[in-house]
């Protein structure tokens, strides 16, 4: 897309979220979940990155505390030019509307007793002196540029469908003309023909407004189609982040290379000739991670060093970061 | 495999409805399908599309009422189950047809020990005494890949993992050797890499025990790396029914068409734009009378709206519902 070198919107350095456990009669903090463990990542101005996991790596933890819903453990956030990492939560209402959600799930998202104009107008009822009239007239454009008929504007979430909910949802994270939109999971909840109607209005608005996305996902295929670059997460934290055509077509990282193998391919010929990595094993739990690399466990290329040693991440090619001992032998 | 041999299983002209407030949602209508010995039936449908229902009322599954089914035969080693009683069905479900349910979360009881859950059939239906139902878990569970089985049977559910829950119930369906084993979404709620487990397991055991497996999904990926034959299903109604690989390669139904370009591919060509499929899957209430995709059809003609397409022959095991197919239609284009 943009040639040119791109300046980072959102700028993300060794985040942390760790929850803590409390257990015993007098709930003693006895650890900590960690969830999210040190990422590293930069969101271009107007691009796509996909963040991809299986569930529980911590890409959903990752993207609400790149927008601040949670009180962060450590590390730093700039949006937009501006540290949000240790803001305190009352000075960040007026960074809001550059920043905006949309969640996986539109039946728990929108609220039931409240009508589809009321959810499109309640960020513009928080943030803006519009009138009244300025107001109707905002929410129908909404409508129009998500692709939901104006006349429905007073009926209740019930009403609609997942795809046509999932629209609402969108028109409401568009009000306040935001830069930066988080995407978790936004069609995981939708039938395989309704998907693709929802990823290509995504992009249309995407063009439309500028918009910067940070898609999460855990469909390997919608990324590779949406995202720009892809970073693909396990245990909580980054394991490779390389461009979308770098990393579906030459990975680095051995539990990439095993994810992209696992995606079935909707295509018998292709689908019975692939050769499968198959893993072994579960994903460890973040609140006890194993010493070393976190996928020591389960990878296929295991090395005494990585028992012992947590990898680096950095850039092992221009442009493609990952953090694995066969990429540090020099 | 599948050859002159009379079919394990015989579907004809199933019809369930719905009684609800609104009217009568016809949820399967008239169908058909037959289940060699063996082989691997893949079922694709996007919810609604009546593919679980469709199960559920050959097994009786179904809560009577708001359900009723309003005909058909299922015939089964030499009996139609849909006359059987209660009693009789029991008989069948469990021992000779296995079932697997999407979400291993909720379809195992958290309250009794694993090896319990797998016990229970083969005491029921096969008799077993108590330490001999207890050594078979304990094998079942090594079958299905649990390591440590002989422990794991005296853990709970909720000390599954999600894949490992999953395997359990793959043990309980497999416990008393089923003919069939019907599995409905079993990788739905799992992640790829644990999924790709437990295909490559459904694969081994296939070929080792030999039974005849119904697979239903809506991912057409699995689908593509599993079943020998496929059956699509819309609107209640099954529109196209191939050998996997003629379906993939060519499919007749403009169902199935739109349905295979809209998902993205893992490798290949990537499309600058995904291929949509406008509008909604439909809710059929009241006896259908036209295509139930007409609405959102690209080719849709006046007969589409006048009655409902039969499943016309295109090939070798290959049909589809369409009036495009319609050989007297097609002579009369050309």
């Amino acid at each position: 897309m943009l040639d040119n070198p791109a300046k980072p919107l959102v700028s993300v350095r060794d985040l942390k979220m760790h929850f803590p456990i409390y257990s015993g009669l007098l709930r003693r903090r006895v650890g900590e979940v960690k969830a999210v463990d040190g990422l590293t990542f930069d969101v271009m101005e107007g691009e796509t990155l996909g963040l991809v996991g299986e569930s529980g790596c911590g890409k959903s933890t990752a993207g609400r505390a790149v927008l601040r819903l949670y009180d962060i453990t450590g590390g730093q956030i700039e949006i937009d030019g501006r540290e949000i990492g240790n803001t305190p939560q009352s000075q960040l209402r007026d960074l809001r509307p550059t920043m905006q959600m949309v969640f996986q799930d539109p039946q728990a998202s929108l609220n039931p007793r409240m009508t589809v104009e009321a959810i499109i107008r309640e960020p513009l009822d928080e943030h803006t002196t519009l009138t009244p009239m300025e107001k109707r007239e905002k929410v129908a454009e909404l409508m129009d540029a998500v692709g939901l008929n104006r006349k429905f504007a007073a009926r209740y979430p019930h009403a609609f469908s997942g795809g046509q909910r999932q629209r609402i949802g969108i028109a409401r994270a568009l009000a306040l003309n935001p830069k930066f939109i988080v995407c978790d999971e936004p069609i995981a909840a939708l039938d395989v023909s309704i998907q693709a109607q929802v990823v290509n209005l995504l992009e249309d608005l995407q063009e439309k407004f500028g918009l910067t996305y940070l898609f999460i996902s855990h469909d390997l295929s919608m990324v590779r189609h949406i995202a720009t670059r892809v970073a693909v997460m396990y245990l909580g934290k980054i394991v490779e982040l390389a461009d979308r055509e770098t990393l579906f077509a030459a990975p680095l990282h051995p539990y990439t290379k095993a994810l992209l193998s696992a995606v079935p391919e909707p295509d018998p010929a292709l689908a019975r000739n692939t050769n499968r990595i198959i893993l072994q094993g579960d994903v460890p739990s973040p609140s006890n991670p194993p010493q070393g690399c976190n996928f020591c466990t389960r990878c296929p290329a295991v090395m005494d060093i990585c028992k012992q040693v947590e990898p680096e991440y950095r850039e092992v090619k221009p442009r493609q970061f990952a953090a694995c001992h066969l990429y540090n032998e020099t | 495999m599948p050859d002159g041999t009379l079919p394990v299983l015989d579907v004809q002209d199933l019809k369930t409805v719905f009684k609800t407030r609104a009217g009568e949602v016809h949820a399967v209508n008239d169908v058909s399908f037959h289940l060699q010995k063996g082989e691997l039936l893949g079922v694709v449908g996007e919810s609604g599309s009546g593919k679980s229902v469709t199960m559920m009322s050959l097994l009786g599954l179904l809560p009577m009422p708001p359900a009723e089914i309003r005909g058909g035969r299922v015939m089964f080693e030499g009996q139609d189950l849909l006359t059987l009683d209660p009693k009789g069905l029991r008989s069948v479900r469990g021992a000779r047809i296995g079932f697997i349910f999407q979400d291993p979360m909720t379809s195992l009881n958290p309250v009794f020990t694993v090896g319990h859950q797998i016990a229970e059939p083969l005491r029921k239906h096969m008799g077993m005494s108590k330490k001999r139902a207890t050594e078979r878990s304990k094998e079942l569970l090594e079958l299905v890949g649990i390591p440590d089985a002989g422990r794991r049977l005296h853990d709970y559910p909720h000390q599954f993992s999600g894949g490992m829950r999953q395997r359990v119930m793959i043990a309980i369906a497999l416990a008393c050797d089923p003919q069939v084993l019907i599995a409905d979404e079993p990788t739905t709620a799992l992640d790829v890499t644990i999924q790709a487990q437990i295909l490559e397991l459904m694969k081994e055991l296939r070929d080792k025990l030999g039974m005849a497996v119904i697979w239903i999904t809506h991912d057409l990926g699995v689908i593509a790396g599993i079943a020998d034959r496929v059956m699509v299903m819309y609107g209640g109604q099954v529109v196209e029914h191939a050998p996997v690989h003629e379906l993939f390669a060519n499919p007749q139904h403009p169902y199935t068409s739109a349905l295979l370009k809209t998902i993205p591919s893992i490798s290949g060509k990537r499309a600058a734009r995904l291929t949509v499929i406008e509008g909604q899957p439909p809710l059929v209430l009241g006896a259908p009378t036209s295509c139930p995709f007409r609405d959102r059809c690209a080719q849709a003609m006046p007969v589409c709206a006048t009655k409902v397409p039969p499943r016309y022959d295109v090939g070798e095991g290959h049909d589809a519902a369409c009036f495009l197919v319609d050989p007297l239609e097609v002579a009369h284009a050309g």
